[in-house]
């Protein structure tokens, strides 16, 4: 378990919502290994976003509470830390690429310096080094060094999200959050985005976590996946078991609201109904009231989460006796 | 539209071959002179802020007459050549008075407007980016601030402390704190739920460094016209608190008290107050347009 770079162990997260709680992650468990990239897919709201910020330790503080659980990161407790401690951290150790690339660039101040911003925050280096390191970070991610002195309005929206990139491996972090990083792109920016990412991990060594609900996206560029539901993982595993054995019934129902092309599909199947209201507490299978399978058991106590494979892990009753 | 095009092309080769590195700062800052200079009327009121500042610190280079000096045999002499805008009912040049009144004018002007403008800035800013107990403090203190009327307070601040160019200098600052502070308060919780602040803190920036970085600079536009339009606002109070007797005593030349002393003989002899007025006018309007040029020269959203 020492080789892990990143471990999350238990993570609950709650946001106060005038009298309600709303329990936005409840005991998420997971660990990676430096190098691997992990997809965290999940409709919105599943509080995948609200993981990634937890490991960020960005967590808005009031409303939101990080209320147990501990996040390990290279054998040292995130939680634990001081405000100071949590600020050297981030951008240099983990660092996060927004979604929205449109608002994620502060437009009062040119790329180039955005850029080295995070370089001289971290690192040792006067402005001048800082400058020629943000040019270098831009001609890797595929545009002209000249154009570091230019506003982020003057560049197009992959453009921006190459900047965006740029900014957060700018300090070679060890881990890499990219909180849905195409969502805002269109089809052919988005597989540019995707390849840029992954060509510059490869490079790095970077350990990713990628937030998207694009099963495709994951397809292409992760080795293992966990899918959310309601706060919680309900299906975790390799790449191939997720998309060759797929077992929860709330992860067959996200495939079955993709399109696919090799079969004669006449309309798709969308899940029915919605999540459950975070602010209630859900006794037993959060996802009961929408699925298919569901049995009696599935309404009382805790959820077995089952390894039906070596590393595939499943969190339903269906599977509770089908442990290898 | 061809022509700018073309030039921005020769701007941008021309920026490729020299070492771009050392140019950063500079070509920014050239790119907000043009984009400055590109607005006529922002360059108007350069001219006109840019001759007032000269009549500041040279009057005696525009005028040999004394501003004080009382010569009876010459009173309310209509405009003429030797007296471009006539005499008061002492005899005195008024040209010569609006020059010499420039300094104490504007000298209010500009620096109660610095001092407030910093100190509201910094305590909406903070109350702004903090919020919660901090937010609920300062925009209190500054409610409090808002509900006594500023001439009062003037007169108050002015009878405590004395009377002197000082003191209500540091009158007229106290009372427009609030308008600064509610301003920069409320662009700040507009800005700072933006991502890129959100960024910023992912890349591990320090408070300070966001709101001084990220969180004000886009707050300036607002800031910016509530400053230039101030200024006027301020050498009115000071004309105000003159009249009232707490102003600037009475010899030195000011635009407000000239016009204020000179307005038993509006009837009979305009020259006396029309032209300090027009002195207030030029310097509020010439301030004006020179913040609104300002305000968008720099924002590089409006290159165009």
């Amino acid at each position: 378990m020492s080789d892990n770079i990143l471990e999350v162990r238990d993570l609950h997260v709650h946001y106060k919502s005038g009298k309600d709680i709303v329990r936005a992650v409840n005991g998420i468990n997971f660990s990676m290994k430096e190098g691997e990239s992990l997809g965290l897919v999940g409709e919105t709201g599943a509080g995948k976003t609200t993981t990634a910020l937890s490991i960020m330790q960005l967590i808005p503080n009031p409303p939101g509470k990080i209320v147990g659980g501990d996040i390990i990161y290279k054998s040292e407790n995130l939680i634990k830390k001081t405000a100071e401690e949590k600020r050297k951290f981030r951008g240099h150790e983990i660092s996060m690429i927004f979604q929205d690339p449109m608002t994620a660039l502060n437009p009062m101040m040119t790329v180039g310096d955005q850029i080295a911003e995070v370089v001289l925050l971290h690192q040792n280096v006067n402005k001048k080094q800082a400058l020629e390191r943000a040019r270098e970070m831009m001609e890797e991610v595929g545009i002209e060094g000249e154009r570091y002195i230019e506003y982020p309005h003057q560049f197009s929206g992959g453009m921006k999200q190459r900047i965006v990139i740029a900014i957060a491996l700018a300090c070679n972090p060890s881990l890499l959050i990219a909180d849905e990083p195409t969502t805002a792109l269109d089809v052919t920016i988005q597989a540019q985005v995707l390849d840029l990412i992954e060509k510059l991990k490869e490079k790095y060594n970077t350990t990713l976590i990628l937030i998207t609900h694009d099963l495709g996206v994951v397809a292409e560029t992760c080795d293992k996946v966990a899918i959310v539901y309601a706060g919680e993982i309900v299906e975790y595993g390799k790449l191939e078991h997720i998309y060759n054995n797929t077992s929860h019934p709330y992860t067959i129902g996200l495939f079955g609201s993709i399109p696919n092309f090799n079969e004669n599909v006449k309309r798709l199947k969308p899940i029915a109904g919605l999540m459950p209201d975070p602010t209630r507490i859900v006794k037993g299978c959060s996802f009961a009231d929408r699925c298919t399978n569901v049995s009696e058991i599935c309404r009382k106590g805790d959820i077995p989460n089952t390894e039906i494979e070596p590393g595939h892990f499943v969190k339903c009753t269906l599977f509770a006796n089908k442990e290898v | 539209m061809s022509d700018i095009g073309a030039q921005q092309f020769n701007a941008n080769n021309k920026k490729k071959n020299e070492k771009a590195v050392s140019i950063t700062k500079r070509s920014q800052n050239k790119e907000i002179i043009i984009r400055f200079l590109r607005n006529k009327a922002a360059v108007l009121g350069l001219i006109i802020v840019v001759v007032l500042i000269f009549c500041m610190l040279f009057p005696t280079a525009l005028t040999s007459y004394d501003p004080i000096k009382q010569n009876f045999s010459e009173r309310f002499v209509p405009p003429n050549r030797e007296h471009l805008f006539g005499t008061d009912e002492f005899g005195r040049d008024i040209f010569t008075r609006v020059v010499y009144g420039c300094r104490t004018s504007l000298r209010i002007g500009l620096i109660s407007v610095g001092i407030s403008c910093i100190i509201g800035v910094l305590i909406g800013s903070i109350a702004g980016f903090y919020g919660g107990v901090i937010d609920s403090i300062f925009m209190r203190c500054i409610d409090v601030l808002m509900a006594i009327p500023n001439t009062l307070l003037g007169i108050s601040i002015v009878a405590a402390l004395g009377q002197s160019i000082t003191n209500l200098i540091i009158a007229i600052s106290i009372g427009s704190i609030s308008g600064y502070a509610r301003i920069t308060r409320v662009s700040v919780l507009t800005v700072k739920d933006l991502e890129y602040v959100e960024a910023a803190r992912a890349t591990g920036s320090s408070n300070a460094r966001i709101i001084i970085k990220y969180i004000l600079p886009n707050c300036l536009a607002p800031i910016i016209v509530h400053a230039t339009m101030s200024i006027a606002v301020a050498i009115m109070t000071a004309t105000g608190l003159s009249f009232l007797g707490l102003g600037v005593p009475a010899p030195t030349p000011e635009w407000g008290s000239m016009a204020s002393s000179a307005r038993a003989y509006i009837r009979d002899y305009w020259w006396l107050v029309t032209f300090p007025g027009l002195a207030i006018m030029a310097s509020a309007f010439s301030f004006n347009l020179f913040g609104d040029g300002l305000r968008d020269a720099l924002d590089p959203k409006l290159k165009n």
